[in-house]
């Protein structure tokens, strides 16, 4: 007897769909239906990035924000195997240590006047890499506490990622009890947004507001993903990385000493959840305690869409979640973005489980 | 009726009508998690949907007087039957009710994500959670969106002064809790959930020997939702009225997973007794003098007792006894 759920799964299994489709009309016939799907499907939202071009725009620069978080979550999540959970409170956290920066060690921040178009001065750049090392220490210590001992016992991935939602309450509880609950921001002066008025085939003005600090966000985003990537790719230690992720027993053999690769994952990965802290912060114009916890929805939906474990598929990822977030609102409420984003999960766990650029595990 | 004491006993009522919902809630998320393995971080979708859906049941027709513009309420209840055969007896049917949405959308869910790895549930489920109380903020023609429901009907009102209406209610909690106990425990021992515990071990192994581990799993998921789905129910006539904003992660998520893993993650006896402790903890900490009394710190010793217990004591308070065979 089949019962309801095997059907349902059939119906949701590319396989059975596609077995049933080859039956009726040919392998040639299906690869007709799927090319001319595919460029209908493609054709569509090309219109409506085109049509929605001032949300596009916003897609893409919120997408970058999406995208230094990201970078860092499937960098833990590849190397550690742990979904941290804990990711959007350590963004929070290098905010809030920005801001103590700000209000503790450089008062006059907050009379100061600002850097080019931006809305914040210079500042900044003293207030970034404070809170960068804050938290990359901050994620080296609670590893050392937390998650080795928990690794040398063996723990399985759910236990451990219990661990980190566990990290994530505290922490979250921890910042709200000495900062308070209340909206807090950057130094910061009030700039002009950038704006431009795109006529679209003599049909329709659009007009496309950017405010300047996206820019900004959107560089930093860039520049970050592809320091990332060179570091992987082009030394030592990051090569080492790369092994002790793709098989852990074999890297120590090859001599890597695994707990330092894993010490220094931490540092990136807690690092850059900093600076997409601070820098969100900075983009938004405002700081939550909860932000963190908001955000997370579409970090790992941005994780899933590249393929976990793959950093520059986490920055494409986000890139497609935060276009597909903000050109949704076109006929949507905005407040439903992140029920946008668990439907953006749940499709592409269907269609692509392993990431929108992943190879098929067969 | 008791002089001085009243303000005490009436609290130690509402105490442990809303210690025994967790408790139900709690056993629920021991079969997801602490039998199956399955890490659902989305337990709020499931509270929230048992929560509306009985109050959808059970709502009188809208009141434009009081600005009430929901649509289905009294409307259904009243198509659906419900005065003929009396509230008291509606009751029962709508916290089954209440159960079967949430083990028919946790079938759906299941059914998509936990064929994948693991994580991708938990993943799959933090969206879940905060989708379902978006839907419920944002349609205010299914609950009248972000002012919530309000008046719920309660069960044998009536019966005594509404000041005193804890007690009734609680035996009814309690009885609830009970059932649920019995009957998740002799599932346990049955061969479905020795399945279930075999997969949880060694999932390969119960795929080896024939077992479809995907239908068990998907079963286990949708039994544990319907569980969080009645407690979610017994939450909204406990409370009277419900909004949105009760089934925020932190009351409707966090505070359970750090009850399963206090008391012992793996047994029914362990759930229960982590829902009672932790709520004493939450529900006493709000008495405590100066800074200890700050709601923020109660959400960080939540997060704490969660990592400590981990690491320190990772069977909980009563540990699973493990049975050879």
């Amino acid at each position: 007897m089949v019962n309801v759920g095997d059907r349902l799964s059939m119906i949701f299994n590319r396989n059975a769909i596609r077995d049933a489709v080859i039956a009726v009309v040919g392998e040639r016939g299906l690869m007709v239906i799927e090319r001319s799907a595919l460029i209908a499907v493609g054709g569509l939202a090309i219109w409506a990035l085109i049509w929605q071009l001032d949300l596009t725009v916003n897609g893409l620069l919120v997408g970058s924000v999406y995208a230094l978080g990201a970078v860092g979550l499937s960098l833990v999540y590849g190397n550690l195997h742990l979904p941290n959970i804990a990711h959007g409170d350590y963004m929070t956290l290098g905010a809030f240590a920005a801001l103590w920066v700000f209000t503790s060690v450089l008062p006059d921040a907050w009379s100061m006047n600002s850097v080019g178009p931006f809305t914040f001065s210079y500042t900044l750049f003293i207030a970034l890499p404070i809170g960068v090392l804050f938290v990359a220490v901050f994620a080296v210590v609670v590893d050392q506490l937390v998650y080795r001992t928990m690794r040398r016992r063996g723990a399985l991935p759910g236990v451990m990622a219990l661990a980190s939602l566990g990290v994530a309450i505290a922490l979250r509880g921890f910042i709200q009890y000495i900062w308070g609950t209340e909206v807090e921001h950057f130094p910061r002066e009030s700039k002009k947004f950038f704006i431009w008025t795109v006529d679209l085939f003599h049909l329709q003005d659009v007009v496309v507001r950017i405010p300047p600090d996206m820019i900004f966000v959107a560089i930093a985003a860039i520049v970050l993903t592809l320091a990332t990537y060179l570091f992987l790719n082009m030394t030592k230690w990051g090569k080492a990385m790369r092994a002790a992720a793709d098989n852990e027993d074999l890297a120590r053999v090859t001599g890597i000493d695994v707990e330092r690769t894993n010490l220094l994952t931490w540092v990136i990965g807690g690092g850059m959840a900093a600076a997409a802290g601070i820098l969100f912060a900075t983009g938004q114009g405002q700081l939550l305690t909860i932000s963190g916890w908001k955000i997370l929805i579409p970090l790992f939906a941005a994780v899933v869409a590249g393929g976990i474990g793959n950093p520059y598929g986490a920055f494409a990822g986000a890139i497609f979640v935060g276009v597909v977030g903000e050109v949704s609102t076109a006929w949507l409420d905005p407040s439903y973005k992140p029920a946008v984003f668990f439907a953006a999960i749940i499709v592409l766990l269907l269609v692509r489980p392993n990431g929108l650029f992943g190879q098929s595990r067969s | 009726m008791f002089g001085e004491f009243e303000g005490l006993i009436l609290h130690i009522g509402s105490f442990l009508v809303i210690a025994g919902i967790y408790a139900i809630i709690n056993v629920g998320l021991n079969v997801h998690y602490g039998h199956t393995g399955l890490f659902n971080i989305g337990i709020a979708a499931f509270f929230a949907l048992g929560a509306y859906t009985a109050s959808i049941l059970v709502m009188p027709p809208p009141n434009p007087d009081l600005y009430q513009r929901y649509e289905w309420g009294g409307n259904l209840a009243f198509t659906l039957g419900a005065e003929r055969i009396g509230f008291d007896l509606w009751f029962p049917l709508v916290l089954i009710a209440a159960a079967a949405v949430c083990a028919a959308v946790a079938y759906l869910v299941g059914s998509i994500t936990i064929r994948l790895r693991g994580d991708y549930l938990a993943i799959t489920t933090l969206g879940l959670g905060e989708a379902v109380r978006l839907v419920f903020t944002n349609e205010g023609w299914l609950a009248d969106g972000t002012r919530g429901l309000n008046g719920i009907p309660r069960v044998l009102d009536g019966l005594v002064d509404p000041h005193w209406y804890d007690f009734v209610f609680l035996p009814l909690v309690l009885i609830v809790l009970l059932i649920v106990y019995f009957v998740s425990q002799r599932l346990a021992g049955s061969p479905w959930g020795r399945v279930i515990l075999a997969i949880r071990e060694n999932e390969d192994t119960v795929e080896m020997v024939g077992k479809n581990a995907f239908q068990f799993k998907l079963q286990a998921f949708a039994y544990g939702a319907a569980l969080m789905g009645i407690g979610g129910a017994l939450y909204a006539f406990a409370k009277h009225s419900i909004t949105p904003q009760a089934f925020e992660p932190f009351f409707a998520t966090f505070i359970i997973w750090a009850m399963l893993i206090l008391g012992g993650s793996g047994n029914h006896r362990g759930a229960i007794l982590g829902a009672f402790v932790l709520w004493v903890v939450i529900s006493s900490s709000q008495f405590l003098p100066g800074f200890l009394a700050d709601p923020n710190l109660r959400l960080a010793v939540i997060g704490l007792i969660i990592v400590v217990v981990l690491l320190v004591r990772p069977a909980g308070i009563i540990p699973e006894t493990r049975t050879r065979t």
